[in-house]
């Protein structure tokens, strides 16, 4: 429950903001920002929920903007953190982008919005595919009769009646996202694979079969109790891409993508970096676009690169250089050689930060952990049958990092090169 | 309207505008009101102009207008009347739209005049035959018990709402539960309020049966609303609660975190009344899992999760044995995120993963941010509190870190851990302590005092050299009146003294080590409330006004709270005599060397003051001092056994409530100062666990 959202910039002046209760004055929202301060001020940790006065903030970042719930009561902490994430979802997916400008621009929308997706502050719509179908952006005329589609109360709720396709097509993507951690002396210490099944289609009742994971969440087009009795997914799909379910697995997983790097560095001139990538998957499949990111001091400059492969760039903004090779072909290696140089008068009190090596990658055709759907089943009433399509894909997680070792000397833990 | 405003400027424009002839103009002009409106400029002057606007096919126009009433309202009492026929025409017109747009707009007027003329049309909408205007209708009945309590009970409005449970659409009964439990909130903050007040809304057994039937049907936001009303169920036998776990626990895979989290607090309340074991076990089982996906959301909500999953595991240390590789920082996680991690990571420490554990802390203390680095040496030191078998380990990276940080402190370090030659490592800091940091004097000066407490015969050199040192060459006027208030201390009878200084000092409010067993059974049955998130029971936050005489009494000892400060005087005052009569029992066998082995390091961790000391947190000289001799600074929540205590210490204690600003007595000497150097911070951590070593000898040596 929240009295009231706002979208707050940076400086924490009030954008957009609609009060749902009276309990909570408009001009607490201005209060935010100096509390935050505050709080800061006394060395004490800025969290996404907390309590000043008897109101409650609530908020999450979204670039450059704070978007912000208080309410007075001991509300639902999760249900409005994640309805504020929606909140934002739906603003993007309306206007691409959102920030400042595509407030202003689009306030009347917005407004519109506020007013669907929340009411006397409990959530109510919040799937921005139906929000499009009776909020635009194009006014109405009532002539056109826009209703409110049958979606927003409807037991599917995701899908309007009434589409149609000539052709029924089904395509699966099955995504696995790869998250890893490999410490300084070159061992995986956490790993877990995040899948995706997207689902796009034109068909109406769908049936797969899965396999045992660790935890399955489902669209809630799927139904729940159908899963848990027979393990069968079951599901009238929303129209369009949506993603049908994800998974989390933590086996442990092998890196794809191995990277490791020598670092000499030597204080006050120069420091060199020899990394070596090494594809440690299957010959016949090819990861695309890989990016290396192997981070450097803040205040290098004069970068030198020789690689045996692909691109390397140097990219000050991120403290890091990037080694790009589009096509890296599995069981192959390759390296690469940087040189920087460094200033001579450095903070002895300041050691330099150690941020991980970060990978970006595709695999396509490939998925880690097996996963294959064996069965899909359309359900039409005409008895139409409709293929699928299964299409994988393996790529990089959020956090796909392997660390560096100390920098101070040749760089002990690390492999020999 | 020319009595009202003058005829220029730019409402004046926008007043001709809104009166224009033609529509294009009329609407282009009410989006500019708006556009003002929204950057907070007072368009209340244009009521009318804009009122005459409402009457229009535009539906976008319409909304625009209905916007600027909700503002305004308030502001033109008198003339929000002339709108009054416009909304009851609109809530009978044919588009289900413009219905449930004029019944939600007129529920948030909060126009006296207008609220009589809200019945009728709300009577109508809540029959509609359309499910999309009933679900809004349900919602406005919650409005209008907020404005008039008594119209929503006159009207028959909650008589409606209890059939409208039963309805075949469940996003419908989804805003009905949801209203029903707004006015029960409601009514129950009111002190007045009987039992039998037909706004409460208490949930029986075929109400129970319609709401698991609608759970699988509704939207998400819609099961949020539905678990929270089940959680409020009463079961009636251990059957019922098996049953109700069982049609819950297919929540868990639905891809709202909010509905996850909902469901594990119904499983949480209704599996006190499940007396099978092995559902217990598959139960707790089956909620690992979903509970680990939640750290893949966004930071925000993972800090949501990890505050709850930080209760679970007090109540459940086992839900997560397995997992604690899972709450690894990322490098990129905000802090808020890495502290709490930290914090289950330590509570999910055993012997089997300590190595692990360790190897991580070791890492995050070479990372750049100094707050959490500080955080990742504090939580090694609660590790070794915590496993007594890892303690040597822990102390070894302590050693490790310092080793590759802070060279010249290396060879003093080692010394550290053997109390035999602490006066000559001691020593050494001492002797360079005019060079070092403020901070760093303040922790010397104390751990010097500390061990001086602990074994006068061989330290009372090296204590007499750093008062000496720190009252006449010390810069710091914060040191030098430490330094000086030691000495007082130390010069006169220390019985006496300690008595007098302890009878002195000011309540001290200690951040909460863990929650009790009590606080904990109520927050359990409010996870993802704010209340689970903030640990603190929701009388503590939550307006003023509502917290009734016995709550107050029973939560005072559960939660530190200004209000609460003259009770906890009187308690500390209380608690400084027992500490009295304590030092002189407790004298003897300090000097003598009697607490050994570690029976003396429970004693020691069990008093807040030795918690503080663990966690680095205090800096208020006093606070060690007294915990040298295991007295209680304050007393401690009487319903928490030694065991919770010391078991909450090794995971918790520190920075579990730091965050939510407690407020911890510091020494104002710290809180002047500067950030410190990097190198000097942790030498100031690292001089904490000097102290937490001569306290915890057996453990060490």
């Amino acid at each position: 429950m929240a009295s009231l959202i706002a979208i707050l910039d940076l400086k924490g002046k009030p954008l957009i903001q609609r009060s749902y209760r009276d309990d909570v004055p408009a001009t607490y929202v201005e209060r935010f920002l100096p509390i935050i301060l505050e709080i800061e001020e006394e060395g004490q940790q800025v969290t996404p929920c907390f309590s000043r006065d008897g109101v409650n903030y609530m908020h999450i970042r979204h670039s450059n903007l704070y978007l912000l719930a208080l309410s007075r009561r001991n509300s639902n902490a999760a249900e409005i953190i994640i309805f504020l994430h929606r909140l934002s979802q739906v603003l993007v997916e309306y206007f691409k982008e959102l920030e400042e400008e595509s407030i202003r621009d689009n306030f009347v929308i917005i407004y519109e919005l506020m007013d669907e997706m929340m009411d006397f502050g409990f959530p109510q719509t919040t799937e921005s595919k139906i929000l499009q179908e009776y909020i635009t952006q194009e006014s109405h005329k009532l002539e056109i009769q826009v209703r409110p589609p049958i979606a927003v109360t409807n037991a599917v709720s995701w899908r309007s009646e009434g589409i149609k396709y000539r052709k029924n097509e089904v395509f699966l993507d099955v995504v696995e996202s790869v998250n890893l951690l490999v410490n300084t002396s070159g061992t995986v210490i956490r790993s877990e694979i995040l899948g995706a099944v997207m689902f796009e289609s034109t068909g109406k009742t769908a049936r797969g079969k899965s396999i045992e994971m660790e935890d399955v969440k489902f669209h809630q087009c799927v139904r729940l109790a159908r899963f848990e009795n027979d393990r069968t997914i079951s599901f009238i799909p929303p129209d369009g891409e949506f993603e049908l379910m994800s998974y989390r697995i933590s086996t442990p997983v092998k890196p794809l993508i191995w990277v490791e790097a020598a670092i000499e560095s030597h204080r006050g001139s120069r420091v060199e970096y020899m990394v070596k990538v090494v594809a440690q998957f299957k010959r016949r499949s090819t990861a695309n676009n890989v990016e290396i990111y192997v981070p450097v001091p803040d205040d290098a400059d004069s970068p030198k690169f020789r690689a045996s492969t692909g691109s390397v760039q140097y990219a000050p903004d991120k403290s890091a250089f990037v080694w790009k090779i589009k096509q890296l072909a599995g069981g192959k290696e390759f390296l690469m050689r940087a040189h920087f140089g460094l200033p001579s008068v450095k903070n002895e009190n300041d050691p330099p930060p150690r941020a991980p090596i970060t990978v970006k990658f595709e695999i396509p055709y490939f998925t880690v952990s097996g996963i294959q759907v064996r069965y899909l089943k359309i359900v039409e009433k005409s008895g139409y049958q409709a293929l699928p399509w299964v299409r994988y894909i393996t790529q990089n997680g959020d956090d796909y990092s392997l660390r560096t070792a100390a920098e101070k000397g040749t760089a002990a833990p690390i492999r020999s090169l | 309207m020319s009595i009202r405003a003058p005829r220029k400027g730019e409402n004046y424009e926008l007043s001709v505008d809104l009166n224009s002839e033609y529509r294009d103009k009329r609407k282009d002009a009410i989006k500019r009101v708006i556009a003002s409106m929204t950057v907070g400029k007072d368009v209340s002057g244009l009521f009318p102009d804009v009122l005459k606007n409402m009457q229009t096919d535009d539906l976008e126009q319409k909304k625009l207008v209905y916007l600027y009433l909700m503002n305004y309202a308030k502001t033109q009492p008198e003339l929000v009347i002339l709108a009054v026929n416009t909304f009851v025409k609109d809530s009978d017109d044919p588009n289900p739209l413009v219905r449930a747009l004029a019944i939600r707009t007129m529920g948030v007027l909060r126009a006296e005049k207008i609220i009589d003329y809200l019945c009728d049309p709300l009577q109508k909408c809540l029959r509609d035959e359309n499910p999309y205007v009933r679900k809004t209708a349900a919602l406005c009945v919650a409005k209008l018990y907020d404005l008039k309590p008594e119209l929503v009970i006159d009207n028959g409005f909650l008589e409606q709402l209890h059939e409208m449970i039963a309805d075949s659409n469940p996003m419908v009964v989804a805003n009905t539960v949801a209203a029903l439990t707004d006015i029960h909130i409601a009514a129950t903050s009111q002190p007045s309020t009987s039992s039998n007040d037909p706004a409460l809304f208490p949930i029986s057994a075929s109400i129970l049966s319609k709401l698991l039937i609608a759970l699988n049907e509704c939207s998400e936001w819609g099961r949020v609303a539905i678990l929270n009303a089940l959680a409020r169920y009463i079961a009636q036998d251990d059957k019922e609660s098996e049953h109700i776990c069982e049609r819950v626990v297919p929540q868990f895979q639905h891809v709202n975190g909010s509905v996850v989290l909902a469901a594990v607090k119904v499983i949480m309340i209704h599996m006190r009344g499940v007396r099978r074991e092995d559902l217990i076990k598959q139960l707790v089982r089956k909620m690992a899992p979903p509970l680990v996906t939640l750290l893949s959301s966004p930071p925000e909500v993972q800090w949501v999760a990890l505050r709850n999953i930080n209760l679970l595991l007090q109540k459940r240390p086992d839900l997560l044995s397995n997992e604690m590789r899972v709450f690894f920082c990322k490098y990129n996680d905000p802090l808020y995120v890495k502290v709490e991690k930290l914090d289950i990571m330590v509570r999910l420490a055993g012997e089997n993963n300590v190595d692990a554990l360790l190897s991580e802390l070791k890492e995050y203390s070479s990372e750049v941010d100094v707050d959490f680095v500080r955080k990742s040496i504090k939580a090694i030191g609660q590790t070794a509190v915590k496993i007594d078998a890892a303690a040597e380990r822990c102390v070894h990276v302590l050693l490790e870190l310092i080793d590759t940080r802070v060279s010249y402190v290396v060879q003093e370090a080692v010394v550290v851990m053997k109390i035999d030659n602490a006066d000559e490592l001691l020593g050494i800091f001492v002797d360079t302590f005019t060079e070092e940091s403020y901070p760093v004097q303040l922790q010397t000066l104390t751990a010097v005092v500390k061990l001086f407490l602990k074994k006068p015969d061989s330290s009372q050199g090296i204590v007499q050299r750093i008062l000496n040192t720190a009252t006449k060459d010390c810069d710091s006027p914060d040191v030098r009146d430490r330094a000086y208030i030691y000495w007082r201390l130390l010069s006169t009878d220390p019985g006496a003294a300690k008595a007098v200084v302890l009878a002195q000092r000011p309540p001290i409010s200690i951040p909460r080590t863990t929650v009790a067993p009590a606080l904990l059974e109520e927050l359990l049955s409010e996870v993802s409330s704010l209340a689970s998130v903030y640990h603190k029971p929701e009388e503590t936050f939550i307006g003023q006004g509502r917290v009734g005489a016995d709550s107050l009494q029973r939560k005072a000892t559960d939660a530190p709270d200004d209000r609460f400060s003259t009770q906890k005087a009187l308690q500390t005052v209380a608690a400084g005599q027992q500490a009295e009569n304590l030092l002189d029992f407790d004298d003897a066998p300090a000097v003598e060397g009697r607490p050994s082995g570690l029976a003396a390091t429970e004693v020691l961790s069990h008093t807040p003051a030795a918690a503080n000391l663990l966690a680095g947190t205090s800096s208020n000289p006093l606070d060690d001092l007294v915990s040298i001799f295991g007295a209680p600074a304050t007393p401690a929540p009487p319903s928490a056994s030694p065991h919770d205590l010391f078991s909450g210490l090794g995971g918790n204690a520190g920075f579990s409530s730091g965050s939510l600003g407690s407020p911890a007595i510091q020494s104002p000497s710290v809180g002047s100062h500067q950030l410190p150097s990097r190198i000097n911070n942790l030498r100031r951590t690292f001089l904490g666990y000097f102290r937490l070593c001569i306290g915890t000898t057996s453990k060490i040596v």
